[in-house]
């Protein structure tokens, strides 16, 4: 593959999984607004368009719309910094995650993953680990009692959470071998999704996924009946609209992941016994990973108009004395595991 | 004591076992009943195109009726006008010319009705108080606007079109007539014609 080949498929390529990203995130707020209300017997947004489908884009016009306003009291440099931190964790965590095996075009190999580094988890967790960045000082910066709460909670929480899921992903890890999403993903072929080896470590994974993406019932930060609307309390149109679209690439994100690592990501059972060709295998791969991604997101939104919101105390409980213990054991029945059975 | 519904459980603070405090099989269930409730049938009236039906009482907006003949009722007496406690109604008499018998029925009519829809809170008192059946409040709802002055109705909105009537059988009943005129009430013994004697 030529050099001039090889920036021209990455580039698409990115350009791809960036505005998928986007559009999953745009039509996530449309889609939670119905989960929304069929779960309190409504009928949610159904008049812009055919079933209300334009709603995201009046939503969107309407935030490009709105006055934007910038405290007096606010340091603007970081007031405008934190939404865009925010924004861009959420759009490159993507990156690393494998949509599917590859394309077969002209002789040519087209691998479906952004970048294939083999420390795709620790990228992951690294860049979500800065994305609470964008909340911190876009709380702090708004020189608000409300939004530096949120901000503060929204810190202590990601930093409790991120140690379970590190634990939970290190068992993972243990079980796998490796760092790169892409070996993980093409180890579960078949049945042997990581799920099966990993039970606990998947439950733990995810309830630490919606605190990472403060979904209720971790919403703390934002917490609407508490604190305003926490961090975001000061802010108004599109850098408020950052802020929401950021969590919704988040989860959209997060369901990647959790799909990935957990639930074999592009792998379909028996996919190969239909004796498809390279090609059709891999667009049907990139459908049913997708198929688990909107699951997951689904699941997002029906745990969100279930669970109640935890008090913060619970929350520091949760993740501290249960779900941190618990990792621990998880790794360390892992690792007694496959000392035992598979030297 | 006897408990107020058959639904209602007995709370307590004992300790929680195990299982309940895993809060799992708590949540899975709340997950189920959110699940139901994701199918079940909705419960909204879309409203411009579904209208839920009016109970017979329901006071909406104003009617001035006419005659069978197509004659304005109202004869612009102002006891409506008097009997608001909105204080919604204004109006301004006129004298019939020769000519417009088929227009007006009697020989004085409002040539300005106006009722502030904003004012109003649709009491129905106007309806009561009107003597010649010209005023009715109808189940229709009084439209949204932007700008309050248009919320003032003139007779054009309020005036029944001629090809188009209006009907107000479910609150012009026999009983509301007989309220009107039965000489045993005594708000129509004022207006009896005081006797010879």
């Amino acid at each position: 593959m030529g050099i001039s080949l090889f920036i021209l498929y990455k580039v698409i390529l990115v350009v791809a999984v960036f505005a998928i990203s986007l559009v999953i995130a745009m039509y996530s707020t449309y889609a939670e607004r119905k989960v929304a209300a069929f779960m309190q017997d409504r009928l949610g947004p159904n008049r812009a368009g055919p079933f209300g489908i334009l709603q995201p884009l009046a939503d969107g016009v309407k935030m490009f719309m709105k006055e934007e306003i910038i405290p007096q009291v606010s340091n603007k440099f970081l007031f405008i910094l934190g939404p865009s931190i925010a924004m861009f964790t959420s759009c490159i965590t993507g990156a690393v995650i494998p949509w599917g095996t590859s394309l077969h075009i002209a002789g040519h190999d087209f691998t479906l993953q952004v970048t294939d580094i083999n420390i795709g988890i620790l990228y992951v967790m690294a860049i979500t680990s800065i994305g609470v960045y964008g909340i911190m000082i876009g709380g702090w910066a708004s020189n608000n009692k409300y939004s530096l709460l949120g901000a503060l909670r929204a810190s202590s929480q990601m930093i409790s959470y991120e140690v379970a899921m590190g634990l939970a992903i290190i068992a993972l890890v243990m079980t796998t071998g490796t760092l790169s999403l892409r070996d993980i993903a093409a180890q579960q072929t078949g049945w042997h999704w990581n799920l099966f080896y990993q039970p606990l470590g998947f439950i733990i994974f995810l309830i630490c996924a919606f605190a990472e993406t403060n979904r209720t019932p971790f919403d703390l930060p934002e917490s609407d009946s508490e604190l305003i609307g926490g961090y975001h309390t000061e802010y108004s149109s599109m850098k408020l609209g950052f802020y929401l679209f950021a969590e919704y690439i988040n989860m959209f994100i997060s369901s990647a992941i959790i799909s990935t690592l957990y639930f074999g990501g592009y792998n379909m059972p028996f996919i190969g016994r239909l004796g498809l060709s390279h090609n059709l295998e891999a667009i049907l791969g990139i459908v049913f990973l997708f198929a688990k991604i909107f699951f997951f997101i689904f699941f997002f939104m029906w745990v969100r108009w279930t669970v109640p919101r935890f008090r913060f105390d619970q929350l520091m409980n949760l993740g501290w004395k249960i779900l941190i213990p618990l990792s621990i054991f998880n790794v360390a029945i892992t690792g007694f595991i496959i000392l035992m059975f598979h030297r | 004591m006897q408990a107020l519904t058959t639904r209602s459980k007995v709370a307590s603070n004992k300790k929680m076992t195990f299982v309940e405090k895993l809060y799992i099989p708590a949540i899975l269930g709340g997950l189920r009943i959110t699940l139901n409730h994701f199918f079940k049938k909705k419960v909204t009236i879309q409203y411009p195109e579904q209208k839920r039906e009016f109970a017979p009482v329901f006071r909406g907006q104003h009617v001035l009726k006419r005659d069978e003949n197509g004659a304005e009722r109202c004869t612009a007496c102002g006891l409506c006008a008097v009997a608001c406690p909105a204080e919604a109604i204004t109006m301004t008499a006129a004298e019939r010319k020769p000519g417009e018998e088929s227009l007006y029925r009697e020989e004085k009519y409002a040539s300005v009705y106006e009722i502030n829809m904003l004012r109003c809170i649709f009491c129905g008192l106007c309806e009561e108080a009107c003597p010649k059946e010209a005023i009715f409040l109808t189940d229709r709802i009084v439209d949204t606007e932007y700008v309050r002055q248009n919320l003032v109705f003139g007779k054009d909105k309020l005036v029944e079109p001629i090809n188009n009537r209006i009907d107000v059988s479910v609150r012009e009943t026999k009983e509301t007539r007989e309220f009107k005129t039965h000489p045993g009430y005594a708000h129509n013994k004022l207006y009896t014609k005081p006797s010879k004697a």
